[in-house]
């Protein structure tokens, strides 16, 4: 292979750039994506990766061995949170994750759950 | 493809990862202008190393020269740092440093809707900067705080007079901060909660009062 001549092409792939943000999620945009998944849904693997899965499939099926945030995927996969957001939607598709429903506070919070946070807060 | 492959194995060192038992999680947004201290106060009470999560804006806008949340390879990516506390077993809060234009709240979906609410950090010598957060702040029913992050160099303005020159209503609270100390982050957080703390029992009064009658 010769190197690419066009050092921006490469470069914007190498970075997340559209064209390869394009490849990751197939050229889908918001209609491949549930609309239910926030920063803070809590995500975690029901199945382990498969050799055949795309690379950040199989990435997000590892990392959530534990609960981890839709946030801290996008963090530690450099992509952003639109294009996490389909990804985990595949593997919910497929039962291979569970999510853990974020709480939506409608208005303001529940009492009880505002005092725990204040007291693991005073913990600090 | 070496950035390709090297991240197949990305993700939590096992020290950063929540206990299987995490169920539920919640959110507090920090929100203000370009070197307020956001990613300073983040950092100064999450149990991880802040991390950054970015959002592609789908087409390129002009005047970007504000926006300093954007990367210089990449002019429509916003970045918003986060952090983590574990606030027991089953329950974490993620704490977001949002930059304070309104068009990047909308990148990411329900950042501020399925808040707790939000700490809207103000740097004295540029007031003027919160005037529109606060009033979108207002207008879209998030419950918030002013916490005044004290710079050295900046002029040392009574709480009262920030509150007045903000036109602030006089039930919102108006803390001072400095967003590098642990414990004034925390106890800003902290007024936060017992504010709505307040509000949700304020809420859940006139529906006692009326199951009474009842
Ligand atoms: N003196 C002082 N400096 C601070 C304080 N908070 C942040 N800084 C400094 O201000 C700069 C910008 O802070 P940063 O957290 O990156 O701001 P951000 O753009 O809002 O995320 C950094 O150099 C911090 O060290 C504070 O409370 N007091
Ligand atoms: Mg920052």
């Amino acid at each position: 292979m010769t190197p690419s001549p066009i050092n921006d092409a490469s470069n914007s792939w190498e970075q997340g750039g559209p064209e390869r943000l394009y490849v990751i999620t197939g050229g889908r945009g918001a209609s491949g994506r549930r609309a239910d998944l926030d920063l803070v849904t809590l995500v975690v693997a029901r199945a382990a990766a498969r050799p055949e899965m795309q690379p950040e499939h199989a990435s997000i099926l590892r990392m959530c061995h534990y609960p981890l945030s839709m946030a801290e995927i996008s963090a530690y996969l450099k992509l952003p949170f639109s294009v996490v957001a389909i990804l985990v939607s595949d593997l919910l598709a497929e039962s291979t994750v569970e999510v853990r429903a974020t709480v939506r506070t409608a208005g303001i919070p529940d009492p009880e759950l505002l005092k725990a946070v204040m007291y693991g807060l005073q913990k600090l | 493809m070496d950035s390709r492959s090297s991240e197949l194995a990305v993700g939590p060192t096992r020290e950063d990862a929540l206990p299987a038992s995490a169920a539920t999680a919640v959110k507090i947004v920090v929100v203000g202008g370009f070197g307020v201290g956001k990613t300073t106060l983040v950092g100064s009470v999450s149990e991880i190393r802040p991390l950054t999560t970015e959002e592609t804006m789908t087409e390129v806008s002009v005047g970007v020269d504000d926006v300093r949340g954007v990367e210089q390879k990449n002019a429509t990516t916003v970045a918003m740092d986060f952090g983590r506390i574990s606030i027991n077993e089953e329950l974490v809060l993620y704490l977001f440093g949002t930059p304070g234009q309104q068009r990047f709240w909308f990148l990411w979906t329900g950042l501020f809707e399925g808040a707790l609410g939000a700490v809207v950090l103000v740097d004295t010598r540029r007031l003027e900067a919160s005037f529109d957060v606060i009033g979108r702040l207002e207008d879209g029913g998030v419950p918030f705080i002013v916490a005044v992050n004290a710079f050295p160099d900046a002029p040392a303005h009574p709480l009262d007079q920030v509150r007045a020159a903000l036109d602030l209503s006089p039930t919102v609270p108006i803390v001072e901060c400095d967003a590098r100390s642990r414990a004034s982050s925390r106890d800003t957080l902290l007024a936060l909660m017992r504010y709505l703390y307040s509000l949700s029992i304020q809420s859940a009064a006139p529906m006692a009062a009326s199951a009474a009658t009842e």
